[in-house]
């Protein structure tokens, strides 16, 4: 994986009070477990997203811990039922300290 | 158990005139990608040996079948978007990126995809978008052509045809030299090889839609590479596909790129005229 690790989301746009919505999330990410050498026999140090959360409006939504069993790229799917109109904010952290982001809102009529 | 293992040790007695013995019918299903209805079934050209041409995508499972349908759930769009950095990326020592001549590729590359190979009146022979992609880095940018499926070669690739989504496939064969280009690749498609003795026509035209061991043999056609297979959890390219379908026959196969493989690619893609560009497809 060459480039840096993207986050992409797929939350409807719209949705009716009470219905119950299909989330998708998905990040590139290599997912390097620690476990592998390269080519001249030294460890690949481990790299992962080790946690990933969903928030709706402050809300914890979903949250999951990940390891290094989780193949490179986690996808994730879920529901969650929305009442009313607002953002759903989705986080990834690395084993590196760094933290992806995404937003999207939702209106719901 | 036993009497399958007995069923199959007579398959493999018989040899390649029983390649498999159930028969299974491609699903009726139609396919479509982001609201757009991809031509998966089509009447096969003038001169083609069948009647019918189909997708590959009408012989895979359910479950491969719906991760096609949805470009979020389809793993190789990931490699897409590795193809769309590329694009956009520059190299080379006329400090160009693809972007730089070509602009916005969902214009510029609209529809380009569907008609390769091409005929290249410079180098005398067809030419695919790998090579195409070689030439404008060579040519252009000043930049090394990409070896064999390294580097950029397949995401580039997949990102140049995806702009091509839902255009039928169709050849000039008409264009310089291209007609007996097609005349080897047909002789080629049918000319047996290998230990197994197997052409490509064995398995993709006298017994598609049967089943060898567990794969369900499609018509081979080429409309959705570079492919995601399951199998190798990656892009695969269609030379690389080539050389895995004859070597599978026992064979030496040829380099990709070489003459031979690029008079199939114009021959297997001509039979798949009117099928719709499906790349990335997801496949077994």
């Amino acid at each position: 994986m060459a480039s840096a690790p993207k986050p992409r989301i797929k939350v409807p746009k719209t949705a009716k009070a009470g219905e119950v919505i299909v989330i998708k999330t998905l990040i590139s990410h290599k997912m390097e477990t620690g476990l592998a050498k390269d080519s001249d026999g030294n460890p690949i140090p481990r790299e992962i997203i080790n946690k990933f959360t969903c928030e709706f409006n402050g809300q914890p939504v979903y949250s999951t811990d990940l390891e290094p069993a989780i193949s490179a790229n986690p996808f994730f799917e879920f529901n969650a039922k929305v009442n009313e109109s607002g953002t759903f904010k989705f986080t990834w952290v690395d084993d590196d300290g760094s933290i992806y982001e995404a937003e999207q809102d939702i209106v719901v009529e | 158990m036993r009497k399958m293992i007995i069923v199959s040790g007579l398959a493999t007695a018989i040899g390649a005139g029983a390649v498999g013995l159930s028969m299974s019918e491609p699903v009726d299903d139609t396919l479509t990608i982001d609201g757009e209805k991809m031509i998966t079934r089509t009447k096969a050209p003038e001169g083609h040996p069948l009647e019918e041409v189909l997708s590959g995508w009408l012989f895979r499972t359910d479950e491969t079948r719906a991760l096609e349908e949805d470009s979020f759930d389809n793993p190789g769009m990931l490699r897409v978007a590795e193809g769309e950095t590329i694009w956009n990326t520059v190299e080379g020592s006329e400090g160009k990126s693809c972007g730089t001549c070509h602009d916005n590729a969902a214009e510029s590359m609209k529809g380009v995809a569907a008609h390769y190979p091409k005929w290249d009146a410079a180098d005398n022979r067809p030419i695919d978008i790998e090579l195409q992609i070689n030439k404008c880095r060579v040519e252009r940018m000043g930049a090394e052509p990409y070896p064999f499926d390294k580097g950029g070669q397949k995401p580039l690739t997949a990102y140049i045809k995806r702009q091509s989504l839902g255009v039928p496939v169709s050849l000039d064969l008409s264009e310089g030299d291209m007609q007996s280009w097609w005349d080897r690749g047909k002789e080629r498609y049918y000319e047996r090889t290998g230990q197994l003795n197997f052409s490509c026509a064995s398995c993709h035209e006298v017994n598609a839609g049967k089943y060898i061991r567990a794969d369900h043999l499609s018509q081979g056609q080429v409309n959705g590479f570079p492919t995601y297979r399951l199998k190798q959890a990656d892009l695969v390219s269609v030379h690389n596909r080539f050389r895995g379908c004859i070597r599978d026959t026992r064979a030496e196969y040829p380099k990709a790129f070489s003459d031979e493989l690029m008079a199939l690619e114009v021959y297997v893609t001509w039979r798949g005229s009117g099928l719709s560009v499906e790349t990335p497809a997801v496949r077994q």
